[in-house]
């Protein structure tokens, strides 16, 4: 592999998955049209969803998954002891994601809830940047197929990748789609960062915030304008919350079991 | 200039007539908002019936059918040690129907900057010389301000400009091929009745102006304002969304992108219109932000469209279409930003 006659080193990644859906590694295994060029490019180590071999010799580590088990931690951490890079993709392992809504119950209703009298062992919900180093987030619900591919294309090239740094809106507004306000719907968009071609306002719903706060969002400002154009502070806390997008961030109401 | 009219029955064979040979665009409507309003698009028409020509306003203007949100400038075959270019800027003719006044005249504004500068951007060129538009006068919206711009009529910037006179269009022609075009329809020669239609209708127009913006002293304004809580009053507010200036028919701010492929053996160059009021507008090589505050970045946006503007080009770059204060969720608007500091200069 050259690049303008420059060798370029393949890469070793491997693939992890923690608490989570593996849609964000389904999102790349699924990407047909390009798949044949990624394995090209990188040498894939261990992806439970394209092959079962498994080979510890990685340099990249993709994890997907927030953590949510003492055994969880400890897996990771061999794997951030592993990995000269560690990326964390999908609001899970980058937010905590929608699995974080069960730490805002009690823990041991939820698990009667779901799995009655079974027991098993589950603890707070943590993004992986809670409990190791992450050098690269690439967040979303599911992670965008074009931003894998973008930075992988980074790392073995040897660029920083650095993520949008404005909100949903511009690129809703570049697909000169309705602002979903003025239909009367919630909308992130505004203080959540963009790279998802904003896909969920242009279909008419609001953007639930998957991607994570964008830079020095305005809370104070958005928090005021949802209550001026009337949402109720349930509804806020409901969309604010969903994929943990805005921990801390003291303006937004939290939902309340 | 040269006038005719139109019998509104030949104005929409003559737009048949264009759409089977061109990409014809023109208002048509998408979504209703939340009071069950329409609301309007401009896009590509299939057929005359999608045509909307009493559409109140578009969110966003035409100006991305001249300057793409996002466009391919060029594509690379990369070699061992050089690489191919390939550049297209051509494009196959089109028309826009329906455009406004003060579109139209963002279309001038923007012409100076890319079309007589130093560095004329072809891209743009090849667009706007291919680009047929067909104007349309109508009744101003109660945000309308842009009389006070001087850009709420047009006398240059389009091939045809209609003013509906009731059962026909006052016509001015503005190009060779409007000519052509409206000629081939039966066009009359204006009568002395059409002449005081176009009048009544012209001055109903006028009447209908709600909204002023005193913009005489702005650029002085402007600079005896430089420190004025007024910038922070509103730049509290301001998301730094962005929203204003792509909904803008007059911003033009970009930036580039160079992209390889993952087989490293093709590459593309891409342009992406950007607004200075994003957080990295400013920022450089090394992470110095010259812009950090949001406040500062939403005056320097008023800056460039009521001042800078004014100082290389004679001329403001706004239009007063109020686009960016309908967009913006923090409800921040050129008509009261302008009050607030002509009012706390009288203070
Ligand atoms: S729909 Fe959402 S993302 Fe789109 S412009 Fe409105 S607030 Fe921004
Ligand atoms: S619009 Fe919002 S919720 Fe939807 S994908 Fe983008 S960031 Fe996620
Ligand atoms: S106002 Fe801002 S975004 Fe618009 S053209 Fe000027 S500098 Fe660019
Ligand atoms: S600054 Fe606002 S009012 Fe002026 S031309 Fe741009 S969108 Fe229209
Ligand atoms: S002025 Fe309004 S539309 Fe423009 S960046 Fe600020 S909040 Fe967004």
């Amino acid at each position: 592999m050259k690049y303008l006659g420059i060798p370029l080193e393949k890469p070793k990644v491997a693939f992890f998955g923690f608490t989570g859906c593996e849609g964000c590694q389904l999102q790349i295994a699924n990407k047909e049209e390009t798949l044949a060029d990624l394995l090209g490019a990188v040498e894939v180590m261990s992806f439970r969803l394209i092959s079962s071999d498994k080979d510890d010799g990685y340099d990249i580590a993709f994890v997907e998954g927030s953590i949510t088990t003492e055994g969880e931690v400890e897996r990771l951490k061999k794997i951030r002891a592993q990995a000269k890079i560690l990326v964390a993709i999908g609001a899970c392992a980058c937010l905590g994601g929608v699995n974080n809504l069960r730490s805002r119950f009690p823990l041991d209703e939820t698990i009667q809830e779901v799995y009655g009298n079974h027991v098993i062992e589950s603890g707070p919900v943590r993004k992986l940047s809670e409990v190791v180093t992450v050098d690269y987030e690439l967040p979303g619900c599911p992670i965008s197929k074009a931003e894998f591919e973008w930075l992988v294309r980074h790392v073995i090239v040897g660029v920083i990748p650095q993520l949008p740094q404005y909100p949903v809106c511009v690129e809703c507004k570049q697909r000169i789609k309705t602002c979903v306000f003025d239909m009367g719907i919630m909308c992130m968009g505004p203080v959540t960062r963009a790279g998802c071609n904003a896909i969920c306002p242009s279909n008419h719903m609001g953007c639930w915030g998957c991607r994570g706060a964008v830079d020095e969002a305005n809370f104070e400002s958005f928090i005021e304008i949802l209550r001026e154009r009337g949402f109720a502070e349930r509804e806020i806390a409901e969309r604010a919350n969903f994929f943990n997008a805005f921990s801390g961030v003291d303006v937004i109401p939290q939902l309340e079991g | 200039m040269l006038y005719k009219t139109i019998s509104k029955d030949n104005f929409r064979k003559m737009l048949e007539g264009l759409m089977e040979n061109n990409e014809v665009m023109g208002p048509r409507w998408r979504d209703r908002d939340a009071q069950g309003n329409k609301i309007y698009r401009f896009l590509k028409l299939n057929n005359f019936d999608e045509l909307e020509l009493d559409y109140t306003r578009t969110y966003s203007s035409p100006k991305n059918f001249f300057l793409p949100f996002k466009e391919n400038l060029a594509t690379y075959k990369l070699g061992d040690s050089d690489w191919e270019q390939d550049i297209h800027y051509t494009i196959h003719p089109r028309v826009i129907v329906g455009m406004r006044a003060c579109d139209i005249n963002a279309l001038r504004k923007l012409d100076e900057v890319m079309l007589k500068s130093v560095y004329p951007n072809p891209y743009y060129s090849a667009r706007r010389e291919n680009t047929i538009i067909i104007g349309l006068d109508h009744e101003p919206l109660e945000d309308c301000f842009c009389r006070s711009m001087g850009a709420d009529v047009a006398l240059r910037g389009f091939d045809l400009f209609l003013t509906d006179i009731g059962d026909k269009y006052f016509v001015a022609i503005g190009s060779d091929t409007g000519y052509r075009i409206l000629n081939q329809y039966d066009a009359q020669d204006v009568t002395e009745d059409d002449q005081l239609e176009f009048k009544r209708a012209k001055q109903e127009i006028e009447s209908k102006f709600k909204t002023q913006v005193d913009v005489t002293i702005v650029p002085e304004l402007m600079d005896l304002e430089f420190e004025s809580e007024v910038w922070e009053k509103w730049g509290d507010k301001c998301l730094s969304c962005g929203s204003c200036a792509m909904v803008c028919p007059t911003c033009y701010c970009y930036g580039t992108e160079e992209e390889v492929d993952l087989t490293f053996t093709h590459a593309t160059k891409s342009r992406c219109l950007y607004s200075c009021n994003l957080l990295d507008f400013a920022m450089v090589a090394g992470g110095h932000n010259f812009r950090p505050d949001s406040h500062i970045r939403l005056k320097y946006r008023y800056y460039h469209q009521f001042r800078g503007f004014v100082e290389a080009f004679n001329q403001s770059l706004c239009v007063g279409c109020n686009r960016c204060g309908v967009a913006c969720l923090a409800g921040i608007n050129p008509k009261d930003v302008i009050d607030d500091l002509i009012t706390t200069e009288k203070l």
